[in-house]
């Protein structure tokens, strides 16, 4: 049978099965027992042609909202940020996006290369020594992390902010239940957002303390006060990252005392697509390279004396080392990698500053019109970058409701991970955001 | 072998230099632009406080036009290898066609815009493309019900430890060991391990199939479960798997399946029926969604029914009125793996790829794939080693072996093999095939070009015997030559910085 993504013609079969001495196809098959052998075509719909295909997936798409259609002021580990053109026209460039895993590396040069150059633009956004070629995304980055801390500490008590966002803590929970880790939450201070250290108890049982800044109420942590303080007990500090543009403008983990930087590198040109795939960044000091999970591109020389790039330190993964290697990861994010080498080069050093000064410049004009209105105020007093918390005037699900009536997704209501603020609404304002959207939503709250 | 066999390397390779982006960077250069700040304006230090402000500029971003950039990454893609270009036999990686109308789907804007705390009422649209998928995987597989949310193969195969785990803990007692063929993934001891479980490897049999005496020895109380691989990483179906599983059920273990070569399956027998209780599928492969250079992909684990409370939330759920919800209250669940609901994007593509092929369309290319194997197997049976000779599926593992007594070995082979214009085939495993070459051609090439592929492994035979040092110093043909790995691996660079050996390189580009 003639389909359209198999090269071979009804002919060319009979002949190639003419040519190793069968008949027919079914023949192929012939170590599959024949009670195991389906019967009946597969119950799946009928094959659909591109015309077909396309028109019942973009009516599907219709049913979504988008910042096509409203106004969004979601944030929370997801982000919607500028995306230059050139990205899609160069990652859809065949060699890039057809080729594999760069095995070989005389091959696989452009792959290479461009690792290699995504490891140095996270040592430089992040302030740390060396980075790996990605990982998942930001939960199980997070996750690997503290799974490093423990290999390298060899301790089983782990805290992680209750401010990291939720759904890291909560994979970072099921991925270690089974190696007996136990991860206890420190609490956030209620005025200013920011994690209280001092509540919990910190020894030398603790392999280390997890902190994400910007936090999940958009709040930045004064990390080289949490650094200290785990390196006064020989803890390891985690950094995680959910938005990382915020460091085009604050302070870097590395230069904060951080040892490990795990987290979401969504905001460097992925799009939003309903939450993945989407890129987990991966940087730790260079004393730890041989405990660091996930893919190395590193530089190498051919016998002539030319500059290529190889996959290394590969005695650390799992097809070699199997049952003892360092983490089970084998794909990675290598297509979402290349997207954030590309939208870092494009920003460069003028624009990851510039953008990300908008991002604080827009959130606070908002922040602050939102908390000049009767009945609302923001949450916490700790500074943030480009997402706060709203306490509103009625209760959020009736705001919400109503701001989605004037076509505005007004934020995330925190009650479904924080009970105790559930009259608190999570809004994130980024560069894509327009005057006139933050306006309207500002005066919709105050109509309400 | 005939004269109009004998294959002739061809240069396809670019060869142009392209320094590093940082190399590139000159001051002043910007590559893109924003719009004016349209909200008033405040002082920085004022808004988030002077301590907590970077201070070091970011200091080594490279500053480039958009044309530096375009240029650059052009550059790169192309000294990359890649399927559109040619044959791409890594065998177990499945490098198959990947349809274009996939890439326009996944970037439909109701879709890639699409956030993912979205609220259910507006977000149906996604919600019912999870549940359908779900649906069609299951028939797929004969599966009772699946999760979309690992992120990859290996993430699937740890969610599907972890929900045998809980499944165990739940009957109380979780058991200590997991039983793996050597003929397995690499990432399947690995996922076992993170899991907790200690490992028992089981010999195969000299036909490379599972040994059930040996099976039946190392299957008692104490194991969870048995994880393999069907079709094996030899290209062998595992034709008693039935008893297999009869065995690992007899001891109350569960038995999981690496659905990686799930290629050669589709449309002909499912996991379902064979007695496989848990197993994952690598959409990327099976379903075609493009490598990108080494990911993204996404593996969707498939369990029994009664397997379903132990999944990972959320689930996606249909409700009487037709309206999709994510459901996290499920208090068997082992939690959940990932953020969000997986690799969404992945999973639009897969969806694309079933419904473009239909079923017809699937068990062609199953039946595609194991035509092509078959192929290059018998065309090449006599001048290279096949260690197992049986019925192949859809990959055929060779061996350096009759190339062995000329020092030529498979990684020469392999490399070589790059000056014909080929990607080599899979060296890495399976473990038990010492000088391994697995070729795994997919349904996506046709009757010429493994013809052209087959003709150049017969000339590289020939000169093995000839001119075996043309072999050990390949590639030839390519802008950079074997790399020292060693070297690079004893005192690795792994990034740029200004003072760095890479300074050195020329950067006038």
């Amino acid at each position: 049978m003639a389909m359209r993504y198999i090269p071979i013609s009804p002919d060319e079969q009979a002949d190639m099965l003419a040519a190793i001495g069968l008949q027919t196809i079914d023949q192929l098959f012939s170590s599959v027992p024949p009670s195991l052998r389906l019967q009946e075509p597969l119950n799946l719909p009928p094959a659909h042609s591109e015309i077909e295909l396309l028109r019942r997936l973009t009516i599907m798409a219709a049913r979504n909202a988008t910042s096509e259609t409203f106004s969004i002021f979601l944030g929370a580990g997801a982000y919607h940020h500028y995306r230059p053109a050139h990205i899609d026209a160069l990652i859809t460039r065949s060699e890039f996006l057809t080729s594999y895993t760069p095995y070989q590396p005389e091959i696989s040069q452009g792959t290479l290369q461009a690792i290699f150059e995504y490891q140095t633009l996270v040592c430089q956004l992040t302030g740390m020594e060396v980075a790996n070629a990605s990982l998942y995304d930001g939960s199980t980055a997070v996750t690997e992390a503290i799974l490093m801390a423990h290999r390298l500490t060899r301790r089983r008590r782990v805290l992680v902010a209750a401010s990291v966002h939720p759904e890291y803590r909560e994979v970072a929970r099921t991925l270690t239940q089974t190696l007996g880790l136990e991860i206890e939450l420190i609490p956030y201070n209620r005025t200013t957002g920011q994690l209280d250290l001092g509540a919990v108890r910190l020894d030398a049982s603790v392999a280390a303390v997890v902190a994400q800044s910007p936090n999940f109420f958009g709040v930045l942590e004064n990390l080289e006060a949490i650094s200290h303080a785990a390196h006064q007990v020989s803890a390891l500090m985690v950094s995680a990252v959910a938005e990382p543009i915020s460091l085009g403008l604050v302070r870097t983990p590395g230069e904060q005392g951080a040892d490990i930087v795990a987290g979401e590198g969504q905001s460097l040109g992925i799009p939003l697509s309903f939450g993945g795939p989407y890129l987990g960044l991966f940087a730790t000091r260079q004393e730890f390279i041989r405990q660091m999970p996930g893919r190395l591109a590193g530089e190498a020389y051919d016998h002539h004396g030319r500059r290529g790039f190889v996959l290394t330190l590969s005695t650390r993964e799992q097809h070699i080392r199997r049952e003892k290697a360092t983490s089970n990861i084998c794909t990675n994010q290598g297509l979402m990698m290349l997207i954030a080498t590309i939208w870092m080069a494009s920003l460069g050093r003028q624009g990851m500053k510039e953008i990300a000064w908008q991002n604080v410049q827009k959130a606070s004009y908002a922040a602050q019109r939102i908390a000049a209105l009767d009945g609302y105020e923001r949450r916490f007093t700790g500074p943030h970058f480009n997402e706060f918390v709203v306490k509103t005037r009625r209760p959020v699900s009736e705001t919400l409701a109503r701001l989605q009536e004037d076509r505005i997704i007004g934020g995330l209501p925190l009650g479904r991970f924080y009970p105790e603020l559930s009259d608190c609404l999570l809004v994130c304002v980024t560069e894509m955001n327009r005057r006139e959207e933050i306006d309207q939503l500002v005066n919709c709250f105050d109509q309400m | 072998m005939s004269h109009d066999q004998q294959a002739k390397p061809t240069a396809t390779h670019i060869v142009r230099d392209e320094a590093l982006l940082f190399e590139r960077s000159r001051p002043g250069r910007k590559g893109y632009a924003l719009p004016a700040l349209d909200v008033p304006q405040q002082p920085i230090a004022q808004l988030i406080g002077e301590a907590y402000l970077r201070t070091d500029e970011l200091s080594g971003f490279p500053e480039l036009s958009e044309v530096d950039v375009v240029r650059h990454f052009t550059r790169l893609s192309s000294w990359n290898y890649s399927v559109d270009m040619g044959l791409y036999p890594l065998g177990s990686c499945t490098m198959k066609y990947n349809p274009k109308i996939n890439e326009v789907a996944a970037r439909i804007p109701g879709f890639a815009l699409h956030h993912p705390y979205t609220p259910e009422e507006l977000s149906q649209g996604s919600l019912e493309l999870l549940f359908w998928l779900e649906q069609l995987l299951c028939e797929i597989t004969g599966m009772g019900a699946a999760t979309l949310q690992p992120a990859a193969g290996a993430q699937g195969e740890l969610t599907g430890m972890l929900v045998i785990r809980a499944s165990l803990a739940a009957r109380g007692h979780p058991r200590q060991t997991v039983l793996i063929p050597d003929s397995a993934h690499g990432t399947n001891p690995a996922s076992a391990a993170v899991c907790g479980y200690q490992v028992k490897t089981i010999r195969s049999n000299e036909r490379g199939l599972i040994d059930l005496h040996s099976l039946r020895q190392a299957a008692d109380e104490t194991v969870a479960a048995l994880m393999l691989t069907n079709p094996n990483t030899l290209g062998l179906f595992e034709e008693e798997i039935h008893q297999v599983a009869e065995i690992i059920h007899g001891v109350g273990g569960y038995v999981y399946m690496d659905g990686a070569n799930m290629n050669a399956l589709l449309g002909i027998t499912r996991p379902g029926d064979m007695g496989v209780d848990v197993m994952h599928l690598n959409t990327h492969k099976t379903f075609s969604t493009p490598h990108g250079g080494g990911g993204p992909g996404a593996g969707p684990l498939l369990v029994t029914k009664a397997l379903e409370p132990f999944l990972p939330i959320p689930r996606v759920v249909k409700s009487e009125d037709g309206t999709y919800h994510l459901d996290v209250d499920r208090p068997h669940s082992i939690g959940r793996v990932r953020a969000f609901y997986g690799n969404f994007g992945v999973l639009v593509r897969a969806l694309a790829y079933i419904l473009s092929n239909g079923p017809d369309g699937l068990r062609a290319i199953a039946e595609t794939a194991v035509l092509n194997a078959n192929y290059v197997a018998h065309q090449l049976k006599d001048v290279y080693d096949i260690a197992y000779a049986g019925a192949c599926m859809h990959e055929v593992v060779f061996s350096d072996k009759h190339q062995l007594p000329y020092g030529v070995k498979n990684l020469d082979i392999a490399k070589r093999l790059i000056d014909f214009g080929f990607h080599p085939p899979t060296m890495s495993f399976p473990l038990i095939v010492p000088g391994a070459l697995m070729v795994e051609p997919t349904e996506a090439y046709g009757r010429e070009e493994l013809d052209a592929f087959i003709a150049a492994m017969k000339t590289i035979a020939q000169e093995a015997r000839e001119h075996p040092e043309q072999l050990r110093s390949a590639p030839h043909l390519t802008r950079i030559g074997r790399l020292d790995e060693v070297a690079a691996a004893r005192k690795p660079v792994l990034r740029w910085q200004p003072q760095s050996a890479s300074a050195k390189t020329d950067t006038s580009a």
